[in-house]
C-alpha cells in the first residue's frame, strides 16, 4: 500500500461569480521514503494541492470530490480534531517564507517544546532534549545556545534549517515543502536542499516537493508531476520527464530554460500566459498556447496516456502511439525557431 | 571594443546608509560617559567599473551584497557616499535634479516587480506618454500618441488596450508595459534591476527574448542586475560578481562560466541547481555571508574562503586584469596559489 494515495481530488473556492474549481481530478501516489516533485507555474493550483492534502483549505475553497489515502485512512473525511493529531505529527510541512513561518515572540526552544508536547505527553526537559538533538541534525552549530534564541537573531538560512529541525520533530513518515528554497540565496538553496536530500534520505521520509524550479526537481525528486491550469498533464520518473518529456507544456517549460540555449540566441518560449481558473479553455486547457493543437483539443478533455514509464494527459501524444505516421514527430526545438 | 569611450564609468564608487536613528537614539552611555555613535550598513565599498556601448553587463550576487544599489546609485536615485559616477565622460553624481534632466532621457530604469512599478490609478496610455510630454514640452498631442503607439506595438502589448488600467494585466504583460515605459524616450542606457525575477518560468523566457530584441533594434547599452546565473549565462557580456560590497571578478560571460576564478564565483557558479544527471556537486561555503554593518578586515570573503590565508585577514585585495581579460580581487590568485 502506499504511504500516501490521491485519488480524483477536487478542491473548489465558492466566489461570488460561482465556484471555481482550482484542482480538478489530481491523482498520484506517494510510497514511503519516495520524494515526489510537484512542478507548474503560479496558479496551476501546485500548492492547493499541498495545502488539501493536510486539509488547510481555508473557506471558501474546500474539497469536493476525491479522497486523500493516508496510511489507508481517509484525510478529507476526517474531523479538525483527529486531523490535528495527524498534522505536524505524521505529515509535517515546510512553508516558503522562514521569516513568516516562527512566532517572532517565543524563543526556538519554546516553539519546538510546544510542538512536542501537543502531540506527546513528555516532560519540557526531554523535550528541549529531543529539540536540540533535532537542532544538530540540521547543522546548526551550538544548538544548546541557539535554542535560547529568537527567530530575529537568526539568517533566512538559519531559519529555514530550524523549520526543517521543527518538522522533523516528531519523527513524520512525509514532509510536504511548499517552495522551501525559494525565498534564499542560491548558495543558502543549495545547502538546504542537500541537507533535506540527507535527512530524508536516512530516515526514511517521504518527501512532496513544491516547487517551479526545474533544476531543483531534476536533481532532488525520483518522480515528478507536471501541473496546468489545476490538472496533472503529465507524471512519471523524473529523469524521463527531464529527457524526454511529452506534453507540449513540459517540452516548453524545460525548453524556456536559459540553459537550454547557446548564449546570445533567443529563448524558446511558450506564447501566452497561464489562463486564469475562471476562464479555462474548452478541451485541453494548453490548446491557446500549444505549438501542436489540433481540432480535438478544443473540444475533448485529454485522457492520460501512457509512454514509457509516463502518463501523459494529450491527444497528440495518443494519437502518435496509436499510429505514428499520421502525426508528424515532436521535435519543439527545431519548430521554435 | 577597448578603444571605444565607455559609456558609464563607475570609479572607486562608496555607498553608506545610516541606520543609527535620530540624535537620541545615538547617545550611548560608555565608561561613565555619555557618548554618540553612529552605525552604518556599507552597502557599496570602492566598486569601480565601465559600460561599454552596445554592451550588456550584468552584476550577479547574492541578496544584501549592494547589487541593487549599484544600480540606484548610477541612475542617481541615491547620492553616493563617495567616488564618481561618469556618463560618456561627463561626472553626473554631482549634478543637481535639474542639471540631471538631460541624462535622465538618455538612461532608464525598469524595476524588478510590475505590480508595484506602475501607477495603479493611470491609465497605460497616461503613464507611457507623461514621460514624453515632460521631456518634450514641444510635441503635439498625436506625436506623443503615436510615440506611444509604436512602442507599445514594439513590446507587443495592443496599443488599444491603452486605455486599460495596470490591473488588468498579467505580470508578464505588466512587465512589458515597464519596458514599453523605459523605451518611450529612445535611451541609450537601460539599467533594469532584476526585471524578470517576479515571473514565471515560461514568461521569464518571453521578456528576455523582448529586451534582447529591443536592444538590437534601439542599439541598448544595459546594465542588468540579477541573482540569476543562468539567465546572465544567456544575456550577458559581461559579469560583475559582487560580494558584501565589493568587486570580487569582472569577466566576459564565456570566461566566466570556462574558468571562474575568484573562490567565491567558483562556490557561485557550482550552487545553481543544473538539469544534467550527473551536475556536479556544490562547493560547500562555511558559514553565511557577514553583515554589512561591520565588514570584516581584509578581504570580505576571507571567513567563509577555504583558501584564506593571514595575508586575506588583513589586507583588501585589489582587482588584478588576467592574461584572458577579467579582472579578480584575490591574494591567492595574485600569489599564484590558485
Amino acid at each position: 500500500m502506499a504511504l500516501l494515495e490521491v485519488n480524483n481530488l477536487e478542491v473548489s473556492f465558492g466566489l461570488r461569480q460561482g465556484a471555481v474549481k482550482a484542482l480538478r481530478n489530481v491523482s498520484f501516489t506517494v510510497e514511503r521514503g519516495e520524494r515526489v516533485g510537484i512542478v507548474g507555474e503560479s496558479g496551476a493550483g501546485k500548492s492547493v494541492a499541498a495545502f488539501s492534502i493536510l486539509n488547510l483549505i481555508s473557506r471558501p475553497g474546500e474539497i469536493t470530490d476525491g479522497e486523500i489515502l493516508f496510511e489507508g485512512q481517509n484525510l478529507a473525511t476526517l474531523s479538525d480534531k483527529q486531523m490535528r493529531s495527524i498534522r505536524g505529527n505524521r505529515i509535517a510541512m515546510i512553508f516558503q517564507d522562514p521569516m513568516m513561518t516562527l512566532n517572532p515572540v517565543l524563543t526556538l526552544g519554546q516553539q519546538m517544546v510546544e510542538c512536542l508536547q501537543a502531540h506527546r505527553k513528555i516532560s519540557t526537559a526531554d523535550a528541549r532534549a529531543i529539540a536540540i538533538e533535532k537542532l544538530r541534525q540540521v547543522q546548526i552549530p551550538s544548538p544548546e545556545t541557539r535554542i535560547d534564541q529568537y527567530p530575529h537573531e537568526l539568517s533566512g538560512g538559519m531559519r529555514q534549517r530550524i523549520i526543517i529541525a521543527i518538522a522533523l520533530l516528531l519523527d513524520p513518515v512525509l514532509i510536504i515543502a511548499d517552495e522551501p528554497t525559494t525565498a534564499l540565496d542560491v548558495t543558502i538553496q543549495a545547502e538546504i536542499m542537500e541537507l533535506l536530500l540527507n535527512l530524508c534520505d536516512s530516515n526514511n521520509v517521504g518527501l512532496i516537493l513544491i516547487t517551479h524550479d526545474l533544476g531543483v526537481v531534476s536533481q532532488i525528486t525520483q518522480k515528478a508531476i507536471v501541473m496546468y491550469a489545476g490538472r496533472i498533464i503529465e507524471q512519471g520518473p523524473t529523469k524521463e520527464i527531464i529527457n524526454d518529456a511529452q506534453h507540449p507544456y513540459t517540452q516548453g517549460l524545460i525548453n524556456a530554460l536559459p540553459q537550454q540555449t547557446v548564449p546570445g540566441q533567443r529563448l524558446n518560449q511558450i506564447p501566452g500566459s497561464m489562463p486564469s481558473l475562471q476562464a479555462i479553455p474548452s478541451g485541453c486547457a494548453f490548446n491557446p498556447r500549444c505549438d501542436f493543437v489540433m481540432d480535438e483539443c478544443k473540444t475533448r478533455l485529454p485522457e492520460f496516456t501512457r509512454s514509457g514509464g509516463c502518463s501523459v494527459a494529450c491527444h497528440m501524444v495518443r494519437a502518435m502511439k496509436q499510429n505514428p505516421e499520421t502525426v508528424q514527430p515532436v521535435d519543439s526545438s527545431e519548430e521554435v525557431k | 571594443m577597448n578603444a571605444a569611450q565607455p559609456i558609464l564609468q563607475i570609479k572607486d564608487l562608496y555607498k553608506r546608509f545610516n541606520i543609527s536613528g535620530d540624535f537620541l537614539d545615538q547617545l550611548k552611555f560608555e565608561g561613565g560617559k555619555i557618548v554618540r555613535k553612529q552605525e552604518h550598513v556599507h552597502a557599496i565599498n570602492g566598486v569601480s567599473f565601465d559600460v561599454m556601448p552596445g554592451e550588456a553587463l550584468c552584476v550577479v550576487g547574492e541578496s544584501g551584497c549592494g547589487k541593487s544599489t549599484v544600480a540606484r546609485t548610477v541612475m542617481g536615485l541615491l547620492k553616493p557616499s563617495g567616488g564618481s559616477i561618469h556618463y560618456k565622460g561627463d561626472r553626473i553624481d554631482s549634478l543637481s535634479d535639474r542639471a540631471l534632466l538631460p541624462y535622465r532621457q538618455k538612461m532608464q530604469m525598469i524595476f524588478q516587480n510590475p505590480y508595484a512599478s506602475l501607477n495603479p490609478r493611470k491609465t497605460i496610455n497616461q503613464t507611457l506618454e507623461e514621460p514624453v510630454r515632460f521631456h518634450n514640452p514641444q510635441m503635439s498631442n498625436t506625436e506623443v500618441a503615436d510615440k506611444v503607439k509604436e512602442v507599445m506595438f514594439d513590446v507587443g502589448i495592443d496599443p488599444s488596450w491603452g486605455v486599460r488600467f495596470p490591473h488588468e494585466f498579467s505580470g508578464g504583460q505588466r512587465q512589458r508595459i515597464s519596458i514599453a515605459r523605459a523605451l518611450t524616450l529612445d535611451p541609450e542606457f537601460v539599467v533594469a534591476d532584476e526585471p524578470i525575477s517576479a515571473l514565471d518560468v515560461s514568461i521569464q523566457a518571453q521578456v528576455l527574448n523582448l529586451m534582447m530584441k529591443a536592444q538590437e533594434e534601439h542599439n541598448l547599452t544595459y546594465l542588468f542586475i540579477t541573482h540569476d546565473l543562468s539567465v546572465v549565462e544567456h544575456f550577458g557580456t559581461r559579469v560583475a560578481v559582487m560580494y558584501l560590497g565589493t568587486l570580487c571578478e569582472l569577466a566576459p560571460t564565456k570566461t566566466l562560466f570556462a574558468t571562474p576564478k575568484h573562490p567565491y564565483t567558483q562556490a557561485l557558479l557550482s550552487a545553481i541547481p543544473r538539469l544534467e544527471d550527473n551536475a556536479p556537486s556544490h562547493i560547500r561555503l562555511q558559514g553565511e555571508v557577514p553583515t554589512p554593518v561591520n565588514l570584516p578586515s581584509g578581504c570580505v570573503f576571507h571567513g567563509r574562503c577555504p583558501h584564506a590565508n593571514e595575508r586575506c585577514k588583513v589586507e583588501i585585495p585589489e582587482l588584478i586584469a588576467c592574461d584572458d581579460g577579467s579582472k579578480v580581487a584575490c591574494h591567492g590568485i595574485e600569489e599564484g596559489r590558485l
